[in-house]
């Protein structure tokens, strides 16, 4: 849908955020393919508002460079073509609805009003309505018409999904993948709540602690592990086997006799290296599903007292 | 024209879930061939799905030659996979669906129905005089 020789849609290159002695992002590399849709998750506190700042042009790094479709975000060529909805979705509560897509077009280059229209009206949201008395979901969906009817190549979105109904949720998010089929928008979208993404995305950045702790294409990643169930060692402290290769364990957890495990697999192959099992202690092995993958890599900082997870 | 029903929780990959639904609307005559299936916009928009999932699905349909793109025009249906022998018309059906109202009669529940149905299937595979359908062995 995209140039395939084109800038990928972000870029960030050894990014660093400090922000008054507090380090909200360090070492950040990694690429974002056009096209693609990203789901940016972690914990709360991570960092994936501030990075979604700094792709929208809102704050420059302390460290490192931040590129969107080769361009410095902040600069013309990049704000032409990010639109970015913050958590807070800074609408004027005593605008009514038309007001506010009138303001979205004069402040923007391109502007496709007919869409903006469209978009909010499918909600059923009355164009002379105050957005100050609309519900969250539908104040959700103005901020949305807005940096759709941009025509952005780069939707940037803070939790768009927060504080909405289930019902509402399943619309707005119709409406984006729709979008996405449509004109090949590459769409990060963060949230915390990673299982309201799984059929979204096809690309993850995990941010825990001010770094990226996982970035890629979801199907590739899911196939670079394996999860393993089986009975734990007795002989090693961790319940792994002795030949494991621990260095590529991602998170190992033994309950009783049970030890289950997500592990990298050995380069160029479908397994793990040293899992091989016996006929006596079969493993029984699996690609992890997306959440069972983040959580993996989300608990690994444990790992590093396995001992206590083994006792 | 199809309309999607994604399952999250069946375990079942989503583009899987959606190339299965097609091929059950082939068996039962609700698409035929020169149909159109709905664009990848009107999928995702419905679904909320990843529209390179439906993508997915429709090349695996494609690959398997039940569908056909046409560019610019969608995706069509090239083959059918119902057969006159399961239409809502066909004996065997009506055999099936007399029978069905039998063994509800009889006091049984869906899952002893359906249990009752897998065996006497076993039952008719395994049975030596029943005609192979790989008859070129001989």
């Amino acid at each position: 849908m995209n140039d395939p020789t084109a800038a990928p849609a972000l870029r960030a290159t050894a990014v660093e955020q400090r922000f008054k002695g507090t380090t909200a992002l360090q070492d950040c590399t990694f690429d974002l393919p056009a096209g693609r849709i990203a789901a940016l998750v972690g914990p709360n506190g991570a960092g994936k508002s501030t990075l979604l700042h700094l792709a929208a042009g809102l704050l420059r790094p302390t460290g490192g460079e931040v590129r969107v479709f080769g361009s410095e975000p902040g600069t013309p060529p990049a704000l032409g073509r990010t639109a970015f909805v913050s958590q807070d979705r800074p609408l004027f509560p005593q605008f009514t609805v038309a007001d506010t897509l009138a303001a979205g077009r004069r402040l923007n280059r391109t502007w496709d009003q007919a869409e903006a229209e469209r978009i909010v009206r499918a909600g059923n949201i009355p164009l002379t309505a105050r957005i100050g008395t609309l519900s969250g979901g539908r104040r959700t969906r103005v901020a949305l018409a807005l940096a759709l009817a941009k025509r952005a190549d780069l939707l940037l979105l803070d939790e768009p999904l927060a504080d909405l109904d289930p019902l509402v949720r399943h619309e707005i998010t119709g409406l984006l993948m729709a979008e996405a089929a449509e004109r090949g928008t590459t769409v990060v979208i963060s949230s915390h709540v990673l299982p309201e993404l799984e059929d979204v995305c096809d690309h993850v950045l995990l941010v825990q602690d001010g770094r990226i702790r996982l970035a890629g294409d979801t199907d590739d990643l899911r196939e670079a592990h394996t999860r393993l169930t089986g009975r734990a060692d007795p002989s090693t402290p961790d319940g792994l086997p002795t030949a494991a290769d621990r260095g590529a364990v991602v998170h190992a957890a033994t309950t009783g006799r049970q030890l289950t495990a997500v592990i990298r697999n050995a380069p160029g192959t479908r397994r793990p290296a040293g899992f091989d099992g016996t006929a006596d202690t079969p493993w029984i092995t699996a690609t992890p599903s997306l959440e069972q993958l983040l959580l993996a890599h989300l608990r690994a900082p444990a790992a590093a007292h396995r001992t206590e997870a083994a006792a | 024209m199809i309309e999607f029903q994604v399952d999250r929780h069946s375990g079942v990959a989503t583009y899987l879930q959606l190339v299965n639904q097609v091929k059950q609307a082939l068996r039962l005559g609700v698409l035929e061939p020169g149909d159109r299936l709905p664009t990848a916009r009107a999928v995702v928009e419905a679904t909320a799905i990843n529209p390179n999932t439906v993508l997915k699905a429709y090349r695996e349909l494609e690959r398997e030659g039940l569908v056909e793109p046409r560019p610019g025009r969608g995706t069509f249906v090239t083959r059918s996979l119902s057969r006159p022998e399961s239409a809502a018309d066909s004996p065997l059906r009506a055999d099936l669906v007399a029978w069905m109202r039998r063994a509800r009669d009889a006091g049984l529940d869906r899952d002893e129905i359906t249990a009752l149905v897998e065996a006497a299937r076993a039952e008719a595979e395994s049975d030596p005089a029943a005609p192979a359908r790989k008859d070129n062995t001989t």
